[in-house]
């Protein structure tokens, strides 16, 4: 059937009236790439420019309407060989990408104003040592001014903003203590330039601004990574639905496109695009993504179906309903939405240290000067020193103290296969102490693989690739394991019972255990596997097709238990299919047959035993229990509404990042510890000095530049949490927190069990 | 120390100039795709044979 493919959703207009649209291009890897699909698209009649941002992965095109299409332009890059997908800009994404420039411009100010103002003050301290005049260091003094003053006011502007949100709010941030800090040490320097003193401070201001415009930007620049990847994903698997206009023709549009009362046509083995009703069509749906359950549900006309769920062999019509009440999908927002307001703020670690810190150098300042004073100090005096006491304690050291370990973590954490969604999501997942996951497509894999144990290879062999003209989910589980990826000539779909060819002049059949002439009893008799049958010739075969465990889950179960963690497993999936994975991973809390809202309620009733819950999960129904959690974890493959919420995602087929967000967070987590000590130990020093009035810009100088410099070095060290350590046991030393948990684990036990008495499926098997 | 008075404005001029370039730099989108900057440079059939 012919179909037309609807893109103006996508394409934007620009000033001269031609078309505009970025695609999200996979493939990419080489600079031939580059040449290949700019020349490529260039050659177009119509096109006026293409060119692909390579670290983007993203082709911007501009074309004339009226001589090419939208849709022409994807199938023109696809014979080239790149499967192309329309992108729509996030706004976050834009917000970003000007914030990130805007702290760019910041800091290339900060930096050219603190190398020439460092210059004109080394000049000065050799000069007040040897023979400068007086004159020559005022007029030095007054250059760095005209250069520190405009420069500061434009590269503090991130500073001072955030720092007046926060007063606005009556909250205390870093940036509060920053900014006061600043605008002493430059008020001072001012003063002192203007009453012909021999000390100003206008580097040690600049280099401050520097230093944590350094690091704010590092911290900007890694999150926007994170989000361009996740969003070229999510236009990979942007789903699209095929609308059936009134006149009878097929249009293939962006799902986000569609209207209530649309009717859309679904092809065997598709996702669902939208919630509906269905008109025409028989077949079984798979609901694993929504619910976790792994069997599927006969739908017929008159049936509600939901989005993301997969549709099985038949063809269905549906009338797309409006995101009412009642579907799926608008229960778990509800839910979400819940969860969210109740997750109570957790404090970010460098704003409980701006808490405490604030107010203690404030004071600590306070006390300087009515102590000079009492002591019979002149006026200037105490309060030159009071100035000095506020600028020596450096909220340098401080401020750069978390954002580096985050900066070097998060790095770590890419690089080994996790992405992360919110900015504090380290620290929260280090503070947990209880894993809960899901089951399908966590601990399993997304996709179904078919076990061929008990079979001949070369009958699967067959098998598999008859599967490849099957349009059935199950089938298409049996086709990945086609040595030959060559559909066989002849091959017929019969709707809803199976697919036949001709194979060596003899007929083969695969799909159900009718179709190639075996009982249905026979077909039962697997459990927690769904069947499809095989037959050729005389021959036949039944062939398993199941969830199978990731292939390092056990290892990384057995690791993270090593750890001191406790896991449970809560699946929405039946009882004998969650059984047999918890047995084998060695976990003895598991709970089967959970709606989303009972997750909740059981994460909730974890929380309230004192644990903190790092819940790790894909499907949409465990959305509202990773919002509920302390801390989530969610694979790429996961629901779209649910990686909104996952604060961490990890990529791949193993469940080994999920053990190396754990290990490279906690000690991200020491490392911030430790830095804050760093900065507690400097001011120690420092503050006595300068409470002492015996700080000179030169001490200064040195005391921030050597305490910021201390600080990002340990940082570094984040980089040094290998990926062998992971797997190898804890140490010994570790038995102790290994016991604690075992006395502190039966606890779920009555805890839980009452509250899901009247749960047929609820199961705490000790 | 007359020698200041045209130094010190020329290191700070030079040092402006490097500031105006980076701006000008980062506007004309030169930081967009620095990973497809270092890779165009390599094909070379905009040479005429």
């Amino acid at each position: 059937m012919a179909e037309t493919l609807d893109l103006s959703q996508f394409v934007e207009r620009n000033d001269s009236g031609a078309a505009h649209m970025t695609l999200a291009v996979d493939g990419v890897g080489c600079a031939g790439c580059i040449r290949k699909i700019e020349s490529g698209l260039n050659k177009l009649p119509g096109v006026i420019d293409a060119r692909l941002n390579f670290t983007q992965r993203r082709l911007a095109v501009d074309w004339r309407d009226n001589e090419i299409g939208a849709a022409d332009i994807i199938q023109a890059l696809e014979k080239i060989g790149y499967q192309a997908h329309p992108f729509a800009p996030e706004r976050v994404e834009a917000d970003d990408s000007r914030q990130a420039k805007w702290l760019l411009k910041c800091l290339a100010v900060a930096g050219f104003a603190a190398m020439n103002v460092m210059l004109l003050s080394i000049s000065v301290w050799s000069g007040n040592v040897s023979d400068m005049t007086a004159v020559t260091r005022d007029l030095f003094h007054w250059l760095s001014a005209l250069i520190a003053l405009p420069a500061a006011a434009y590269a503090g502007q991130p500073f001072f903003q955030s720092a007046w949100r926060a007063l606005r709010t009556r909250q205390l941030n870093m940036d509060v203590p920053i900014t006061v800090g600043v605008t002493l040490a430059l008020g001072l320097s001012l003063y002192e330039t203007a009453t012909h003193a021999v000390h100003a401070y206008f580097d040690s201001a600049l280099m401050l601004l520097f230093f944590l415009l350094c690091g704010r930007y590092l911290d900007l620049a890694m999150r926007r990574k994170t989000k361009l990847f996740a969003g070229n994903l999510a236009s990979f698997k942007a789903e699209f639905a095929h609308r059936l206009d009134s006149n009878g023709e097929l249009t293939r549009l962006p799902v986000s496109a569609l209207d209530p009362g649309d009717r859309i046509l679904v092809q065997p083995g598709e996702l669902i695009p939208a919630d509906g009703a269905v008109l025409t069509g028989i077949s079984a749906i798979d609901g694993s993504l929504m619910t976790g359950e792994t069997t599927a549900r006969p739908v017929m006309p008159g049936a509600t179906v939901y989005a993301g769920s997969i549709n099985g062999a038949g063809a269905l019509t549906v009338k797309v309903a409006a995101a009412g009440a009642g579907t799926l999908v608008d229960e778990v927002e509800r839910l979400l939405d819940k969860a969210i307001e109740a997750k109570s703020r957790t404090v970010r670690l460098a704003d409980r240290a701006a808490r405490l810190y604030a107010p203690v150098v404030h004071t600590a300042a306070a006390l300087t000067c009515i102590g000079w004073l009492i002591a019979g100090a002149p006026l200037h005096f105490a309060i030159v020193t009071a100035i000095a006491v506020l600028i020596i304690t450096c909220p340098c050291a401080i401020a750069l103290a978390i954002p580096a370990v985050q900066v070097v973590a998060a790095g770590q954490l890419f690089r080994s296969g996790v992405i992360l969604n919110s900015g504090d999501a380290i620290e929260r997942i280090a503070e947990t102490d209880t894993i809960v996951f899901d089951k399908t497509g966590t601990l399993t894999l997304p996709d179904p693989v078919a076990d061929d144990c008990a079979i001949d290879p070369d009958l699967m062999q067959r098998a598999a690739r008859l599967a490849l003209s099957s349009h059935h989910p199950l089938a298409a589980a049996l086709a990945r394991r086609a040595a030959k990826r060559v559909p066989y000539p002849g091959a017929v779909e019969e709707a809803g019972r199976g697919v036949r060819a001709p194979i060596d002049g003899v007929e083969a059949r695969l799909g159900s255990a009718a179709f190639c002439g075996l009982s249905d009893a026979q077909a039962a008799r697997d459990g927690d596997a769904s069947c499809i049958a095989f037959a050729y010739g005389g021959r036949s075969a039944l062939i398993p097709i199941r969830q199978s465990l990731r292939p390092d889950a056990i290892e990384v179960v057995q690791a993270l238990r090593m750890r001191g963690f406790d896991l449970v497993i809560l699946s929405g999936d039946r009882r004998e299919a969650v059984r047999p994975i918890a047995e084998r991973l060695g976990v003895t809390r598991w709970l089967a047959a959970l709606t989303p809202a009972e997750k909740i309620a059981l994460i909730e009733l974890l929380k309230s035993q004192g644990r903190r819950i790092l819940m790790v999960g894909d499907g949409l129904n465990d959305a509202p229990a990773l919002a509920a959690a302390h801390a989530s974890l969610s694979p790429i493959t996961a629901a779209h509404l649910t990686q909104a919420q996952a604060d961490a995602l990890f990529l791949g087929d193993r469940l080994a990042p999920a053990l190396r967000a754990v290990v490279v967070a906690r000690r991200a987590r020491r490392l911030m510890r430790q830095n804050l000590a760093l900065a507690v130990i400097y001011n120690a020093i420092a503050v006595p000095i300068a409470i002492g009035g015996l700080v000179t810009p030169l001490i200064a100088a040195v005391a921030m530049s050597g305490s910021s410099i201390l600080v990002t070095l340990n940082a570094l060290r984040a980089r040094l949490a290998g990926p062998r350590e992971d797997v190898t046991p804890a140490k010994p030393g570790d038995d102790t927190v290994v016991a604690a948990a075992a006395t502190r684990g039966p606890s779920l036990l009555p805890a839980v069990q009452p509250a899901f008495a009247g749960h047929d499926n609820a199961e705490l098997v000790p | 120390m007359n020698v200041l008075i045209y130094l010190v404005p020329l290191a700070l001029l030079l040092g402006l100039t490097g500031l105006v370039g980076f701006m000008w730099a980062l506007k004309s989108g030169q930081y967009d795709d620095l990973d497809g900057a270092a890779l165009r440079i390599l094909p070379d059939d905009d040479i005429a044979p």
